[in-house]
């Protein structure tokens, strides 16, 4: 498989503090890679590298380089807006905007200069039904998305990140905030994802890595520890911290 | 290519916008500087700032703004000596003592006190006040210092209850539980311990009191009496901002220069004023 | 002795608030009771005559229009532009806290200082005017309106602005739709604020915008001296002759009520927003 996304040799700091490490990762094409680790190993910064959502923190600095389709998108002069289009983030809490929903939907699409009412209405409906939330909104779809429920926000915010049509979603702990049921809805929903998408998702959760992930990448302290096709991560790991950590020794 | 144009355009222009205001400091600076000292250095700083006469007009014109220095200093102090005990013993009711209701009711009536343009104060005073002190302590005229003060201390009221109305709220519920776990009473608690806690706060409230007081020209014009004596209770007094106002509008030459001569002075004096409340508030915000 | 510390503590906090009430409902009544028997329909809809020797205030409330109107509108893009700058641009804290600073220096000045610096800036410019009053009524209202945004700016969720750049959305397109959006409240807020105290001021429009009580168009009206109804009172209130006071007393009135209004307007606009963000 092809990788769409490779970071090498990636550093970043917070100031005067190191919080990634020379991290190496190739993340393939249309499969779901996993970052686990315990709290505050970096996994959550790695992946907000990946788009380029760590330029909103000042003092940030980073050093070697992402590549986004073999292009650098660190490199001066790249179009983060660009950039994010094609690499989608869905937070960790669900974040919709203080809109209607379907407003919420069109927010991409519509920053992007799609214009036209009959292709916004033919998007939104796309996004919607793609993140598996049309059946239930789609009578209320001027109502303001703050009335949703917890789980249909986060569902929202999927269709609101596919709305923009990108190649990679970057999910950042999706269901942390969500009852099990919600959780569930939303696993189901990033592995149908996964035929038309790249997933990069941050989980705590060891069961969730395991049942929805193709590959999985430990991180411990701002390294990439270990990283490989997630049954063998799991089964047997080659570094002894990894085997600590899935086995619940620490973390 | 264009969006990024586009965007460092907007940040330009809000960049604009926020220097705007440094602006405008700067401006009222620079103007007030200019146009204040050449009457300062003409008549003599010393002679300025301590001469006992204000004769402007006169045929040997005098310009010594002491008689309005002192008034504006006696008339702020004797608003102080009212207004604060009254709007710091209200603060604490409304902030500790007061049920639901009442405190929304009276925090209401406070704030349209402090909605009440300071004319209407000066008509009210003119009207009600005026004649009062003059039928009471049978002066000639009851337009003077003292119901200056009466006015300012009314005036200042609200913006003393509603700063330390806000710092006493600010006071964490767990000092007050651990001074009634000593078994403190509840008045012992919010004097020993909310009051001491919220000091700053308290006393950036005072000091907003006393800028307010000093500069405050519309309601003293209408009851200070006007004339440029120096303060006694039952004189008639100039402020150092009605003094500005009484004679801007046939002022000309050196008598002009010297009334923004006063301008400069008064905004030393709150610019000074301004600092020290600053200090109290970041003070307050550190804890 | 403790009980007798107490007892006094508790009457001084007693007799001030009763001290504070008795006197906004004495001030209140008084001036309503003086005040509203004097509004007439003549009043209100004529302009004075010297000839005849009434007094009308229908020049000053159009005066205090047009002045509150023009100065709003010019002071609002500048304050919340200034807020937005302070709350999502600026990087650097030293100029921060320099733009800060001078908002708060703003607010502490005097207006009898904002009027001698505006007749010396605005009027020497455009002569004395409605124009030249409400600039200064401008720079007077600035640290309000940016205060109130300010605040405000900060409620607004990060997730919204995180939520928006991941997206895609540029800078300016997310402070526009999502940021402007969640701050209305605050510059609501300011602008009540504002007006409140437009309508009460007279030491800053004594020399700017001066004291004619001329019948004028919005465009003329701004561009020739005029009183507002708080400048009138105040040269009602000194100036000898029949009507004069009743005029002020009505005048009076006439802002106490809005004064009313305005506090109602202020808390309405509260309890409308805070329902909204549940």
């Amino acid at each position: 498989m092809n990788p769409i996304l490779t970071s090498h040799d990636l550093c970043l700091w917070y100031g005067q503090t190191q919080a990634l490490k020379n991290i190496s990762l190739d993340i393939p094409e249309r499969s779901i890679t996993a970052l686990i680790g315990p709290s505050g190993c970096g996994k959550s910064t790695f992946l907000k590298t990946l788009n380029r959502m760590n330029d909103l923190i000042p003092g940030v600095k980073i050093t070697g380089e992402v590549r986004y389709r073999g292009e650098d998108i660190y490199a001066p002069g790249q179009d983060v807006s660009a950039l994010r289009r094609e690499v989608g983030m869905v937070f960790q809490k669900p974040n919709p905007f203080p809109m209607s929903i379907y407003d919420n939907v069109a927010y991409g699409p519509r920053t992007h200069r799609v214009k036209g009412r009959a292709k916004l209405d033919e998007i939104v409906e796309q996004a919607l039904r793609g993140a598996a939330i049309w059946d239930e909104v789609k009578d209320r779809l001027r109502k303001n998305a703050l009335g949703l429920s917890g789980g249909q926000q986060q569902r929202l915010c999927i269709a609101r990140a596919l709305a923009v049509e990108p190649k990679v979603l970057l999910m950042d702990e999706p269901t942390s905030a969500l009852d099990p049921i919600s959780t569930s809805r939303v696993e189901e929903l990033a592995l149908e994802l996964k035929e038309r998408y790249t997933i990069v998702i941050v989980t705590h959760n060891m069961q969730q890595a395991l049942r929805i992930s193709d590959r999985t990448a430990f991180f411990l302290l701002g390294e990439l520890v270990e990283a490989g096709a997630t049954e063998d991560v799991f089964s047997q790991p080659r570094d002894k911290r990894t085997e600590d950590y899935i086995t619940g020794r620490f973390g | 290519m264009k969006g990024r144009v586009l965007e460092r355009a907007v940040h330009g222009a809000f960049l604009a916008l926020g220097l705007v205001t440094v602006g405008c400091v700067l401006l009222i600076t620079v103007y007030l500087i200019v146009s204040g000292l050449p009457a300062i250095r003409e008549i003599g700083l010393w002679e300025f700032l301590f001469g006992d006469t204000w004769a402007s007009t006169a045929a040997e014109p005098k310009f010594g703004i002491l008689p309005f220095l002192l008034t504006s200093v006696y008339g702020m102090a004797g608003a102080m000596v009212i207004g604060v005990p009254v709007g710091f013993f209200t603060a604490v009711y409304l902030s500790k003592a007061a049920p639901k209701p009442v405190k929304t009711v009276v925090e209401h009536m406070v704030s349209l006190l402090a909605g009440i343009p300071s004319v209407v104060y000066g008509l009210v005073g003119m009207l009600v006040l005026v004649p009062w002190v003059r039928s009471t302590f049978h002066v000639p005229d009851g337009a003077g210092l003292l119901v200056a003060i009466l006015v300012l201390a009314v005036m200042i009221l609200p913006s003393i209850i509603k700063v330390s109305v806000t710092a006493l709220e600010a006071v964490p519920r767990e000092y007050e539980d651990g001074s009634l776990a000593l078994g403190a009473t509840a008045a012992e608690t919010w004097f020993r311990v909310s009051v001491p806690a919220a000091k700053s706060g308290i006393a950036a409230a005072v000091v907003l009191g006393v800028g307010r007081a000093i500069g405050e020209a519309t309601a003293v014009m209408m009851v200070a009496g006007n004339a440029p004596n120096l303060p006694g209770l039952f004189q008639s007094v100039r402020f150092l901002t009605t003094a500005i106002v009484s004679e801007m509008a046939y002022s000309g030459g050196l008598q002009r220069q010297a009334l923004f001569s006063i301008a400069l002075v008064l905004y030393l004096f709150i610019l000074l004023i301004n600092a020290t409340l600053n200090f109290f508030l970041k003070r307050d915000k550190e804890g | 002795m403790r009980k007798a510390k107490d007892a006094l503590r508790m009457g001084a906090m007693g007799l001030s608030t009763l001290f504070t009430c008795t006197l906004a409902v004495a001030l209140m009544g008084y001036v309503l009771a003086k005040g509203l028997p004097q509004l007439s329909w003549a009043l209100l809809t004529t302009a004075p005559s010297y000839l005849e020797d009434t007094v009308g205030i229908l020049p000053d409330i159009l005066n205090t229009l047009y002045l509150i109107l023009t100065a709003v509108v010019i002071v609002l893009p500048l304050g919340v532009g200034a807020a937005v700058y302070l709350n999502e641009y600026a990087t650097n804290k030293k100029l921060v806290s320099v733009i800060e600073y001078a908002a708060e220096t703003l607010s502490g000045i005097p207006s009898i200082i904002y009027g001698l610096v505006g007749m010396l800036v605005f009027s020497n410019l455009l002569g004395s005017c409605l124009l030249a009053g409400a600039l200064t009524l401008v720079v007077m209202n600035l640290p309000t309106i940016l205060r109130t945004t300010q605040e405000s700016l900060k409620t607004v969720p990060q997730s919204y602005r995180e939520g928006a750049f991941g997206l895609g959305a540029g800078k300016w397109r997310v402070i526009r739709t999502v940021v402007l959006p969640g701050c209305v409240d605050g510059v609501v807020t300011g602008c009540i604020l504002s007006v409140g105290r437009m309508l009460g001021e007279t030491a800053a429009l004594l020399y700017t915008a001066g004291f004619a009580h001329t019948l004028n168009g919005f465009f003329s009206g701004m561009s020739s001296s005029g009183a507002t109804l708080s400048v009138a009172l105040y040269v009602y209130a000194k100036e000898p002759g029949p009507g004069r006071q009743e005029a002020a007393f009505a005048i009076a009135a006439i802002l106490l009520l809005l004064t009313l209004g305005i506090d109602l307007a202020a808390v309405l606009v509260k309890r409308q927003f805070q329902r909204r963000h549940l």
